[in-house]
């Protein structure tokens, strides 16, 4: 008897559960599907509402514009530039700091690690942070988006605590038992043992400088050096307000729906890429959040 | 006798002072000095002085701040934004989390997994650009999928300031559900499945098991991070805010980081000392609520990260 209840609840419980998972993966889907379809069809089709599933009308317009932009392609070499320096100092700076912080042998670390640690709570704020790039010079130019910012506190903490917890002890007593200096035995024992910790924070610290906004639109204003997020803003959000600035309303539909075609396309020349490099690091991307988690 | 070990101790380690050398140069210059830089929250900051030649003025800078009429709208926004955003920011991954690992199919959960997870990766300029295009009345897919059903025109959701915030914190869930799920999942890896086969034995409903075998296992992590999300309860998406905001929606749009932004960094007036004073009013409140929160945390959860 009690079992047979136990059975309808459990029924109810899973097929609530069912619809709950079918609705969040169709709500993240979906607005994806759209975009494709939308991508790739007419302006008209899109305004009038046509586009559901698949294109209506299919025209290619949207891209051909997007891939003869040369500002896309301006800010997407500029933003290449940025991330790829800007990890590797952010990487560099990170594991260094980390492995000097990871010895319990240093007078010193201590201070060091909780002056870091106290980052995370309490520093400077974006008008002090620009009076500083402004006074050293670095406005308009890349060190001003590649070099505040090149440790973080919290990747810090995850990088010490890597190397405390998972490069065995006794390497460490055979290398010095052997005569290796400090600085050969993180070249060349400390280092090739960190390649998982490495791999995470390289991810987080890429996608961070590819995905930056704030930093970029305050320190440059040279056209030629802005990255990709300061000229899709231009194109994706500002020219959201432009059309309106028509008074004619069937001319105002015209760009508007020129727009559309532009800045779906836009839109999928910029996410494609990510879906198609994500099933490689989601595996990574997991285990960077539970070595942050850990630390907590 | 002491000094000359501590002397000795520190020459054997010379190589990793001079690896340290790099790093906290950084330190100083790129955390230390803006930090310390804040001192012209109690200055009048011009140029010509500099930071140690302007006038002290106390706390004026502060002072104008809480009497201006601004001073109520900006806090109200900020708060508003943050503490729902919170609300269902929070609990959604934990119930998702919940849910996904009582499913019984594996590859249907990793599915779902794996799909809401994406949006994560998507900028922050992007995402604005897709809420805008989506949710447009009229040509977006909210705009021709209301007219499909209702056969009437949508609302325009931009139009009217009243509908930032949802449209803020909703895109929000959607865009970091996926990813906040996966700590706890992971959490809910760590259940012991004795315990679970142990329950059903006894006739425990998959619902009882969630709620006192899976639930008790996450609540640690779910305290931690309560903690952590409270300490920024104060700090709402500066670059998001900043790129939803419009001419009609400034009124509800308006928060301190934006505020701060525009008299000191905006506008050709540059007010340095003014808006250091505000977004210094605005990480104390920060400091404050962590403490409060990690001092509840460890009262009632005995979890606390300091």
């Amino acid at each position: 008897m009690k079992f047979r209840k136990y059975c309808i609840e459990d029924k109810f419980f899973y097929l609530m559960s069912y619809i709950i998972a079918i609705f969040v993966f169709v709500a993240v889907l979906y607005p994806f599907i759209y975009v494709v379809a939308a991508s790739f069809s007419s302006g008209n089709a899109i305004s009038s509402g046509k586009v559901v599933l698949l294109p209506v009308e299919f025209t290619l317009q949207g891209y051909e514009i997007v891939f003869n932009n040369s500002a896309v392609l301006t800010g997407f070499l500029n933003s290449v530039l940025y991330t790829v320096s800007g990890t590797a100092i952010n990487l560099v700076m990170t594991i260094t700091a980390g492995y000097c912080l990871s010895r319990d042998d240093v007078p010193g670390a201590k201070v060091i690690l909780f002056l870091f640690t106290f980052t995370m709570f309490f520093g400077g704020n974006m008008i002090t942070n620009y009076m500083l790039v402004r006074s050293l010079g670095f406005l308009d130019t890349i060190w001003a988006v590649i070099i505040p910012g090149a440790i973080s506190a919290y990747n810090l903490i995850i990088a010490r605590t890597f190397m405390q917890t998972s490069i065995p002890k006794e390497l460490f007593e055979a290398a010095v038992a052997d005569g290796c200096s400090d600085i050969k035995y993180y070249l060349s024992i400390v280092l090739p043992l960190s390649k998982p910790v490495m791999s995470v924070l390289l991810l987080f610290s890429a996608v961070g400088h590819w995905n930056s906004y704030f930093g970029p639109m305050i320190y440059l204003n040279n056209r030629k050096r802005f990255s990709l997020p300061l000229i899709l803003k231009e194109i994706l959000i500002s020219s959201q307000i432009d059309p309106s600035t028509v008074t004619d309303p069937e001319l105002q539909m015209k760009i508007a729906s020129m727009a559309m075609s532009i800045q779906y396309a836009l839109i999928v020349v910029v996410i494609v890429p990510i879906i198609i490099i994500y099933p490689f690091i989601q595996k990574h991307f997991a285990n960077g959040i539970m070595l942050g988690a850990v630390k907590g | 006798m002491k000094k000359k070990k501590l002397k000795k101790r520190i020459l054997a380690r010379w190589q990793i002072y001079l690896l340290l050398l790099l790093p906290v140069a950084y330190l100083i210059i790129f955390c230390y000095v803006p930090m310390f830089g804040q001192i012209i929250a109690f200055k009048d900051y011009n140029v010509k002085d500099g930071i140690f030649g302007s006038r002290w003025v106390g706390l004026d800078n502060f002072r104008n701040f809480f009497e201006s009429y601004n001073f109520s709208m900006v806090l109200k926004n900020t708060l508003t934004l943050s503490i729902y955003s919170f609300l269902a920011g929070f609990p959604i991954p934990i119930l998702l989390a919940l849910l996904l690992n009582a499913l019984p199919g594996q590859r249907f959960k990793k599915l779902v997994q794996g799909t809401a997870f994406i949006p994560y990766f998507i900028s922050t300029v992007v995402m604005v650009g897709l809420i805008f295009r989506l949710l447009d009345y009229r040509t977006g897919m909210y705009g021709t999928i209301f007219t499909a059903l209702t056969g009437q025109t949508a609302v325009d959701l931009f139009s009217k300031g009243k509908w930032f915030k949802h449209l803020y914190v909703w895109s929000g869930v959607w865009q970091s559900m996926g990813y906040n799920t996966v700590v706890y999942t992971a959490a809910l890896a760590s259940v012991d499945e004795s315990l679970h086969d142990a329950a059903r034995i006894d006739g425990a409903s998959r619902w009882k098991r969630v709620l006192h075998i899976d639930w008790p296992t996450i609540k640690p992590t779910v305290a931690i991070l309560m903690i952590l999300s409270l300490g920024h309860i104060m700090s709402v998406g500066l670059d998001k805010v900043l790129l939803m905001q419009t001419s009609l929606n400034i009124s509800y749009s308006e928060v301190i980081s934006t505020y701060v932004y525009k008299i000191g960094l905006a506008s050709g007036l540059g007010n340095f000392s003014r808006s250091t004073a505000v977004s210094m009013f605005n990480s104390v409140i920060n400091l404050i609520m962590l403490f409060i929160a990690n001092t509840i945390s460890k009262k009632v959860t005995q979890s606390s990260i300091f």
